[in-house]
């Protein structure tokens, strides 16, 4: 189960082959999937002729289909303790839709179709995913298997668009982009299907029912993270938001613009695997409650315009200390057979408070300007965390 | 080893077919145009070629053109950098500029003087909801441009009107090189502006009016109109009375249509340039097959 590890820091660590293959296999999905993204704007507007309001239409759909798929998935997976299997399923459907944009042809509508169907696969296969990273790894090792794989998950997200502008300077076809990102997705799902073991089915636990996946919530710890989780996912201001607000406040070019994240992701890609490994050591939760002290950082910063680069890695601490960390606490208070279902409530309770979180945040821009909401965001943050002590 | 070998064979089939479908999109070469190609031929209906790329009959790479009186604007993207191109009437560049962005719409006004142009600032874009466009006005005889309009006074219902997230597109020209009119959306309106571009100030018209393009005589608009469904419809709009005509196009199309003489506008649609009456009679008519970008040569 464990292969023997790398000299780290004067420490031997061993990441299960299971995380590191899963962690092989975002990394190749993430190449094809971020190809996608950093062309598909260029596409739309300039092969489609959609204008910038269409565009960013077709762009914001669907996200309550997303949400309802993913708790799906994560009973399915439970109920026949086929996490492999559903997460599998998740991958073939986003490597389909790569080859359904060239298929959607002019039609606005069925691109926005495949657009969804390409979220409805990454929603199928992030909660199975992430359980098979909590029971793959020792409860000990938790954070460090998680910042692992969120690690090299970023590694693609950089790739992505290097590889798919070499692709359309070379050819200058958005075609070959979609083939090339459809042969790399493809491989993704061939080491899935190779290398990535599923965990033992554990025996007693056949027909799971709604019922006991619902009643996790009923489990005080589970709760409260959830609940937690929730709540700061409602104060936590969306990325495009952040370097929106960055782009404006210091006149960075707009062909810069999109190299913003960049700076984000690579502060994670740097930070994941450490915080990870403090998080086991000084406690998940409490470097997950501090990491949001950089959420509030990066508030404090975008409202008095500091310089772009200290919010770019503050954003990154931000991330590193909360995103795999919030798993690998959560997963260890799950009972295995439920540890999917467990994922996919915690992440949908989330992501349906980081979408409120927009609506209203982009309401308060428009109506008082980016510094009151800001400000009223980062009080609510500093809120739910003097809260945690409260609630149960 | 047995899964070792399955992997293998998937690089092989997978590697190959994407370099196989790459190189022979690589292939497909531009036609090459007339070196004589001129711009200014009266009667000549200018457009971009839609399988090349070109602006059809010439040597010429653009994502979107327009022209008048032998001056033409030439919006191209190459990777990622974004430039507009001025050319002249043999399709030579005269002047560069570097913009950023995805280039969405392009003008130029009746007499070559004014040229106007949009591109959409797209960040990472997974789950944004939000878009931004720079609009730029270049005055060709002075060679002064603004790059992004976005902080232009504006009026509205009487006021200064002030707000983060004013984006403009869709510019288009009176015959006197100095009044305009674009679209302007704020707090997720859309709105029709009218601009003075000497004193350098905009005010609101009405709402919902995306991409107007005014008559060679000056006094009408023909924009495009958000109906209920989310669709977009042409609408004319006489700006004596402001009275709103529909076109006879049905179809919804997201273009900013260009007229192709006094009495008709023309758009794309569906990958192909159409034309239709501008006073809400007559039927769509398909006017040239694979193209876009058009522009009448009065």
């Amino acid at each position: 189960m464990y292969i023997s590890g790398f000299r780290y820091r004067g420490l031997t660590t061993a990441v299960p082959a299971n995380v590191l293959a899963l962690g092989v296999v975002s990394l190749v999905t993430d190449i094809s999937a971020e190809m996608v993204t950093a062309v598909l704007p260029y596409y739309a507007v300039l092969v489609l002729g959609l204008s910038p309001l269409a565009y960013g239409l077709l762009d914001g759909l669907y996200f309550g289909v997303t949400a309802l798929v993913r708790l799906a998935a994560g009973h399915a997976a439970d109920r026949w303790q086929r996490r492999k299997l559903v997460a599998g399923i998740g991958y073939g459907l986003s490597a389909a839709c790569k080859l359904g944009l060239l298929a959607a042809g002019n039609s606005v509508g069925l691109l926005g179709a495949v657009v969804a169907a390409d979220r409805t696969g990454k929603g199928l296969r992030t909660a199975p995913r992430d359980a098979l990273i909590s029971l793959s790894a020792t409860p000990e090792t938790q954070g460090q298997a998680f910042g692992v794989h969120r690690a090299m998950d970023t590694v693609g997200a950089f790739l992505g668009p290097l590889a798919a502008f070499a692709v359309l300077g070379a050819t200058g076809a958005y075609d070959a982009v979609f083939v090339v990102s459809f042969a790399i997705a493809v491989l993704g799902v061939v080491l899935l299907a190779l290398y990535v073991r599923e965990t033992p089915a554990l025996p007693a636990q056949q027909g799971v029912r709604l019922g006991p996946a619902l009643a996790l919530l009923r489990l005080p710890p589970f709760r409260r993270i959830c609940l937690t989780a929730a709540a700061l996912g409602l104060v936590t201001i969306s990325d495009p938001f952040v370097y929106l607000l960055l782009q404006k406040g210091t006149g960075i070019a707009p062909e810069h613009f999109p190299l913003l994240p960049l700076g984000t992701a690579a502060v994670y890609l740097l930070l994941a695997v450490p915080l990870g490994r403090l998080a086991d050591r000084w406690g998940r939760v409490p470097v997950f409650l501090l990491g949001h002290l950089a959420l509030v950082g990066v508030y404090a910063l975008l409202a008095t315009g500091a310089p772009y680069w200290l919010v770019l890695a503050l954003f990154g601490l931000f991330y590193a200390a909360t995103d795999g960390v919030l798993m690998a606490a959560a997963g260890p208070l799950l009972p295995a057979h439920l540890r999917t279902s467990g994922l996919a409530v915690l992440q949908t309770g989330q992501a349906v408070a980081r979408m409120l979180s927009s609506i209203l945040f982009g309401a308060a821009w428009t109506l008082a300007g980016p510094v009151p909401g800001l400000v009223a965001m980062g009080a609510g943050v500093v809120a739910c965390l003097a809260l945690w002590k409260v609630v149960r | 080893m047995r899964k070792a070998l399955i992997l293998a064979a998937a690089l092989l089939v997978l590697g190959g077919g994407a370099l196989f479908y790459t190189v022979r999109a690589a292939r497909v070469v531009a036609d090459g145009g007339a070196a004589a190609f001129d711009l200014a031929r009266p009667g000549q209906i200018v457009v971009r070629d839609g399988r090349t790329g070109l602006v059809r009959g010439s040597r010429t790479r653009c994502e979107r053109f327009a022209t008048a009186s032998g001056t033409g604007i030439c919006l191209v993207t190459d990777v990622a950098k974004t430039y507009a191109v001025v050319v002249d009437r043999t399709m030579r560049e005269t002047r560069r500029l570097h913009i950023a962005g995805i280039p969405s719409r392009a003008r130029v006004s009746s007499s070559g003087r004014m040229i106007s142009w949009t591109v959409f600032v797209t960040g990472d874009s997974y789950n944004t909801s939000g878009f931004s466009t720079w609009t730029g006005i270049l005055d060709n005889r002075t060679g002064y441009a603004v790059t992004n309009m976005e902080q232009i006074p504006l009026i509205k219902d009487g006021r200064r009107y002030h707000s983060a997230d004013v984006n403009y597109w869709g510019v288009t020209f009176a015959p006197d090189d100095n009044r305009f009119y674009a679209t302007v959306s704020t707090r997720g309106k859309t709105y029709l502006v009218e601009g003075d571009y000497g004193k350098w100030e905009a005010r609101v018209l009405r709402a919902n009016a995306e991409c107007p393009s005014l008559s060679p005589d000056g006094g009408r608009l023909v924009f495009k109109k958000r109906m209920p469904g989310g669709a977009w419809r042409l609408h004319a709009l006489d700006l004596a009375t402001m009275a709103e005509t529909p076109l006879a196009e049905q179809a919804d199309v997201d273009d900013q249509a260009a007229w192709l003489d006094g009495a008709t506008v023309m758009y794309a649609k569906g990958g192909d340039v159409w034309a239709v009456p501008a006073d809400g009679t007559g039927a769509p008519r398909l006017l040239v097959a694979d193209a876009s970008s058009p522009s009448a040569v009065r």
